[in-house]
């Protein structure tokens, strides 16, 4: 790790870093966070509004499932595939989150060739990226058919505990809606690298503003927030 | 193409001689690699713990271990925090934990409702 450098946006004076630079860029009655464009400050503002969001959906389905007297469903044996004749306890799920993190990894790779201006690497990583974001909602909406079949309900499943079937729904149908909204940005910049948008600064449509190979990046803040809130549900959801 | 005249030696770029013309976030291709490797090796691993059906505390600690490493590679590295201004990472990664102090009282409420069930919606009508 010792290559990689710590760049700034703006070639200004080199500024104190820990807990002394900390306190000066938040007292300094000035921008609070420097070296960082507005999208991105906000972008991950909103990303941390999210948190709250998801964090909320998995503390109430913490709070149902300790205080059912029902059996909670073994969630291994709820999601597991006869694949071949084998039977696979858990698998979807396995394979959903390879494909998530697989995307994760094309994703930080297509901001990194993006910030080098390779136009071409860029859109093709983002498409890879959106390509895997359709494959993993494809995947759930696989899941959703297989278990509505077998009777779950947001008010009662034939595994125990009804509360099972409301978490299930709202918390994988928020984090698909996310996934589904992430694949539509990817498409919608990777067509904007593909026109070189952002060599010739042409201006957006919805804002007017010319964007920036930054664009990428703030994208990817969002894919791989929506990879993040996986490794929650994965392992709160669906392995506990 | 003219976009190739334009584009940056890529290899290079990441280099420290070049990082006065770099701009954002740029580093080396190998470590998104090798994260990517391990967050492969760590979902391999959380799912093996269901595989075997390990139980108890060490299936719950193995999961959480898990996860929290998976967490803090993306937020790190994918997400680029580890080299963006504390200014920014304490404003993001303290308030969650505010969740944590949410999950505590919920875990008393939760047991609390848990033990009134057993003791009213046990009893024999009449």
């Amino acid at each position: 790790m010792e290559g990689s450098v710590r760049t700034q946006i703006s070639a200004t004076a080199h500024r104190t870093g820990g807990i002394q630079g900390f306190v000066g860029d938040w007292s300094s009655d000035q921008t609070t966070f420097k070296d960082v464009s507005w999208g991105k400050a906000m972008m991950w503002i909103f990303l941390l509004s999210d948190t709250f969001v998801f964090g909320c959906f998995l503390l109430s389905y913490m709070t149902v499932r300790m205080s059912t007297t029902v059996t909670w469903p073994n969630a291994s044996e709820v999601f597991a595939l006869e694949i071949f004749g084998t039977h696979m306890p858990l698998i979807l799920i396995a394979i959903m989150t390879f494909v998530l993190i697989t995307s994760s990894g094309t994703m930080a790779m297509a901001v990194n060739y993006g910030y080098r201006r390779d136009r071409k690497r860029t859109a093709i990583l983002l498409l890879v990226t959106a390509t895997f974001g359709a494959l993993f909602v494809g995947m759930q909406a696989f899941e959703w058919t297989k278990l509505i079949h077998e009777g779950v309900r947001p008010w009662g499943n034939p595994f125990g505990a009804e509360q099972f079937g409301s978490s299930f729904f709202m918390i994988t149908g928020f984090h698909g809606t996310h996934v589904t909204i992430g694949v539509i940005f990817l498409l919608i910049v990777a067509r904007k690298v593909w026109r070189r948008d952002y060599d010739t600064g042409k201006a957006g449509f919805f804002t007017s503003r010319k964007g920036r190979y930054e664009i990428v990046e703030i994208t990817g803040l969002y894919w791989h927030f929506v990879d993040l809130v996986w490794v929650f549900i994965f392992a709160l959801f669906y392995l506990w | 193409m003219s976009h190739v005249a334009e584009a940056h030696a890529a290899p290079t770029s990441a280099r420290g001689a070049d990082a006065a013309h770099a701009v954002g976030q740029q580093h080396p291709i190998r470590l998104y690699l090798v994260v990517w490797g391990w967050l492969f090796v760590l979902s391999t691993f959380s799912y093996l713990v269901d595989y075997f059906q390990l139980h108890g505390l060490l299936r719950w600690s193995l999961i959480l271990v898990f996860m929290a490493l998976k967490a803090g590679l993306i937020v790190a590295v994918f997400m680029h925090m580890k080299w963006e201004r504390l200014a920014l990472g304490y404003a993001i990664l303290l308030p969650p934990l505010a969740v944590l102090i949410f999950v505590a009282i919920m875990v008393l409420e939760a047991d609390h409702t848990l033990l009134s069930r057993i003791v009213y919606f046990s009893r024999t009508p009449g």
